[in-house]
Parts: structure tokens; C-alpha cells; sequence
């Protein structure tokens, strides 16, 4: 199978005398599945994220995205990815449609006028199209964000908490529409989410990470099985505080 | 449309929009390369009656070093204040991310440069005409090499400017307004390099503008095109303009590096 996206040995140590932030994680997502990056402030999710983005240069290792090395290629899988995250906004002086037409001119959307229709029709934006993104609700302002990140069907989707701080009611709604996307595309999406209902309903895989490095990781069933917990929050929970010992004896 | 320019106008789309929904920003852009030229017209206006001699100062010579000088300016400034609206609307993080290239985003950023030193400096161009019968035009053709030789000096210190933002995060943000004014004095915008003391000429020498507004000087006064001093401009920039590109890609790798990429600004 032609893995969507393949991680090799992955590390960031950004100052020789600080433990590394990432250290040696290697993964793979194969297309029309969905990863979780579960983990701590400060486990290393982001500094992952960045590094698979080409944002942030690893120390070592090795990303290879849609078939491109992220070393010496990137641009051309930046083409065929996209990327959300509540902590960076789009312009907020824009309208949603101006952001679209910016980021579907970036990514080179043929019929650009028509795909925006498509995406204000599958995530209810048209009521607010015109209007500027900065006077949009927070849950608003994510429908447009997930519309930027769909807005040229992208085949890898890098998630970055993408309901964080929103209603049930909505952030159920977004991961119906990542759903929805992913089974009818193929796209490959890596998750990291703090909201362990999410990840237990959009993740065939997860991947806990703590300081930096793979701690344990399997589908949420294995891992709730293997903690003899009820879900996945009591996992995360005993990774976190370092019970698993006392949770296996 | 070719890929590239797409992305191009991607991002000049982006920064026209901006425009489009804030009237003040447009008004602004003009402002002061207007207050500039009425106040050193009316300096060359009272000069000009002291000394009873049009023919150095009514020449024109303060004014059109001051429309010449706000060209740099405002090509410096937009250049690198649209690199910061990005920095303050926390899209950077996106445009990184996405297909568009380095150079790419430095070509966008430069049209924006183009097109907001335009909108500030040509209604002072037209109000120096109308208030003091001052036309820049009189420069002659050579005025076009004039004006773009300026223009690609503010980009290439704009690129320098860009880098430090990379480099040292918002603290570096006051040098988008400030650079140029400390360059000023090397540049000789309103007198001759030979007026430097001996050992500060080779420093104005370097500087493309110093060469463009020597040029300027002989065109207006004495009606002649010195050609070696346009031609020094030009040989100038292209050092300067490759030299701070060098540091710009550099100044983005360890940016990358040091992920200064993902919280710049804060």
C-alpha cells in the first residue's frame, strides 16, 4: 500500500543542552484513514505537526508526504495538503469569500468561483460569505477554517484540535463533515486533538505521545483494552500521570 | 494563468482586499508623502525669496529630492508593512504552509510595494505641480530610471528589514517605519556627496540613492544626465538587492529552524 504520509525516526531538539521535542517518531497513514496524535501540553504535537507541514525544520529524520520528501520536494505535496488550526486565523479584515479566492489562487483551485459555491453549500458559509471573518462566531470562523482547508481537496489533512473551543452541537457537526470527506475522497488526516470522544470516533489509529516520544499506540479499542479502562480519556490519563504500572498489576 | 503568477496574485488579491474594505489605509498611504512635499515647498518657497535666486533653490532641487526620496520611503515601508499585516493577522502560519514559494510571496510583497508607492507619491507629484508649479517631469525619460532605481533600493533594504522581523521576532517591527531615516543622511537626498566630510563619502557612495540624487541634481540644474552616476545606481542595487535577498532565504531557513515561524509576532 502507498502511504500517504511516512514518518521516519522524526527529531527536534532545538537547543543541544534541552531534551529534543520530538525524538524518533515514525509513523504511517495510508489513505482514507484517520491518525490521532494524542498527548500533554508539551508532548510534542505541534512541533510535530510544523515539521510534517515544513514549517519547522527536523534535527533528523525523515517525512515523505504524497510520495515528495518534505526535505527537498515540499511544495509540490504543500499542493495537495492542507492544514487547520484554531491558533492561526485567516485575515480577519477579509470577507470568508475574499479568503477563499486568496487561498484557492495559492493552491491553483480550477474553477475557483464554483468550488467555493460547493464549499459555502456542504458548510453552510452562504449566509455569512460576504461578510468579514473577523465578526464570525467561533463556530463560524471554524466552518471557514475547515473550508480553507478543503478548499482544493487536499489528499492529506493535517488537524490541529479542530473544535477546540466549540459547542458539542458544532464540533459534532465538523467531525460529521470530516467524515463525510474523508470516506467520499480517500484523504489521509493526522489528528491531534485533545477531545478524546473525537478521537475515538474519527481514529483508526493513535499514536500517544508524551515528551516527545511514542509512549504506546494502537486503535482507541486496543489501547482502552490493553488499560483495562472504559475509554479513552482514562487512557490518556494514565499515560499522562504514569499509572499505567499501577493499572497493569 | 501560469501557476506562479496565480500564487502571485494570490497574495496581492489578499493585501488589495485589505485595501478595499479600509478606506483609511488608502488615505493614509498618501498623507504623508503629501505633508512632506507642501512643507519643503514652502521651505524652498522662503529659500528661495531670501536668497533671490530661483536657480539653485526654485529649480526645484528640495522638492524633487523630497518626491524622489518618498518613493524609497514608501516602497521600503510597503514592502515590508505588508509582510507585517500578515505577522499581525497571524496568516503567516498558512502562507508558509502553502504552495506559494519565497519568491513568490517577495514578488507579491513587491507589487504591493509598487502599487501603494504609487498611490502615495504620484498626488504629490500633482499637488507640487499645482501648488508650486514644480514638475518632476522636467527631470526628463531618465526620471523613470530615477524613480525604479529608488524604488528597488527600498526593496532591497526592505528585504533586510523582513529578515530581522524573522530573526528577532515583533521587536525588529519598528525598523519597517525607522531604517530609512537613519540612511538619510548618507543618501544626500538635499545636497551634494562632496558636502560629507571626507572620510563619510565612500559610505554615501554604496548607497544607490546617493548616486540617483546626484543624478537628480545635474538633471535639474544643469540640464545634463550623468550617466555614470545612473549607471553606479543600478550596479548598486543589483548587489544590494541579491545581497539582501541571500539574507532574506537565510534569515527563512533558520527561522525554520528555529521554528520562529510558528509563533512570530506574539
Amino acid at each position: 500500500m502507498t502511504h500517504a504520509l511516512i514518518v521516519e525516526n522524526l527529531t527536534k531538539r532545538y537547543a543541544p543542552d534541552r531534551p529534543p521535542a520530538v525524538d524518533g517518531l515514525s509513523f504511517r497513514i495510508a489513505p482514507g484513514t484517520t491518525l490521532g496524535l494524542l498527548g500533554g501540553n508539551g508532548a510534542g504535537k505541534t512541533t510535530t505537526i510544523a515539521m510534517l507541514l515544513g514549517l519547522l525544520l527536523p534535527t533528523s529524520g525523515r517525512v515523505v508526504a504524497l510520495g515528495h520528501d518534505m526535505a527537498t520536494d515540499r511544495f509540490a505535496a504543500l499542493a495537495r495538503m492542507n492544514f487547520s488550526s484554531p491558533y492561526i486565523s485567516l485575515p480577519h479584515k477579509l470577507s470568508v469569500r475574499e479568503n477563499l479566492t486568496v487561498y484557492g489562487h495559492l493552491y491553483g483551485v480550477p474553477d475557483l468561483p464554483a468550488r467555493i459555491a460547493q464549499l459555502a453549500g456542504e458548510l453552510q458559509l452562504a449566509e455569512f460569505l460576504d461578510r468579514p471573518s473577523g465578526d464570525l462566531s467561533a463556530g463560524q470562523k471554524t466552518r471557514v477554517a475547515l473550508g480553507k482547508a478543503l478548499v482544493n481537496r487536499p489528499d492529506l489533512l493535517l488537524l490541529d484540535e479542530p473544535t477546540a473551543s466549540l459547542d458539542p452541537d458544532t464540533g459534532d457537526w465538523v467531525r460529521s463533515r470530516l467524515e463525510a470527506y474523508r470516506d467520499a475522497t480517500g484523504c489521509a488526516i493526522l489528528l491531534a486533538s485533545h477531545n478524546m470522544a473525537e478521537v475515538e470516533r474519527l481514529c483508526g489509529d493513535v499514536l500517544m505521545l508524551k515528551q516527545g516520544r511514542v509512549v504506546d499506540q494502537g486503535s482507541p479499542a486496543e489501547l482502552i483494552a490493553r488499560y483495562g479502562r472504559e475509554d479513552l480519556e482514562q487512557v490518556f490519563l494514565d499515560i499522562a500521570r504514569g499509572t499505567r504500572a499501577e493499572v497493569a498489576a | 494563468m501560469n501557476a506562479s503568477l496565480r500564487r502571485v496574485w494570490g497574495l496581492v488579491y489578499r493585501h488589495l482586499a485589505l485595501f478595499r474594505r479600509s478606506p483609511p489605509r488608502v488615505i493614509e498611504l498618501a498623507y504623508w508623502p503629501t505633508l512632506q512635499m507642501v512643507v519643503w515647498g514652502f521651505v524652498t518657497a522662503y529659500l528661495a525669496g531670501l536668497q533671490n535666486d530661483l536657480a539653485s533653490v526654485a529649480a526645484g532641487v528640495l522638492i524633487g529630492g523630497v518626491l524622489l526620496w518618498e518613493a524609497t520611503l514608501r516602497a521600503q515601508m510597503g514592502f515590508s508593512i505588508s509582510f507585517l499585516e500578515e505577522i499581525w493577522s497571524r496568516n503567516l502560519g498558512h502562507l508558509f504552509v502553502s504552495p506559494l514559494r519565497p519568491a513568490e510571496m517577495v514578488a507579491a510583497l513587491m507589487v504591493m510595494s509598487l502599487l501603494r508607492t504609487l498611490v502615495g507619491v504620484v498626488p504629490a507629484m500633482v499637488l507640487a505641480f499645482l501648488l508650486y508649479a514644480f514638475n518632476i517631469l522636467a527631470v526628463g525619460p531618465a526620471l523613470v530610471a530615477f524613480f525604479a532605481a529608488l524604488i528597488v533600493m527600498g526593496w532591497a533594504v526592505a528585504l533586510g528589514v523582513t529578515s530581522l522581523i524573522m530573526r528577532y521576532g515583533a521587536g525588529a517591527e519598528a525598523l519597517a517605519w525607522s531604517v530609512l531615516f537613519g540612511i538619510a543622511p548618507f543618501a544626500c537626498v538635499f545636497y551634494p556627496v562632496s558636502v560629507l566630510p571626507l572620510w563619510l563619502q565612500p559610505v554615501a557612495l554604496v548607497l544607490p540613492a546617493a548616486h540617483v540624487f546626484e543624478g537628480m541634481r545635474a538633471a535639474l540644474t544643469d540640464g545634463v544626465l550623468l550617466w555614470g552616476h545612473l549607471a553606479a545606481a543600478w550596479a548598486l542595487n543589483i548587489a544590494w538587492i541579491i545581497g539582501m535577498a541571500a539574507l532574506f532565504m537565510g534569515q527563512l531557513r533558520v527561522a525554520r529552524v528555529r521554528g520562529a515561524l510558528i509563533n512570530i509576532g506574539e
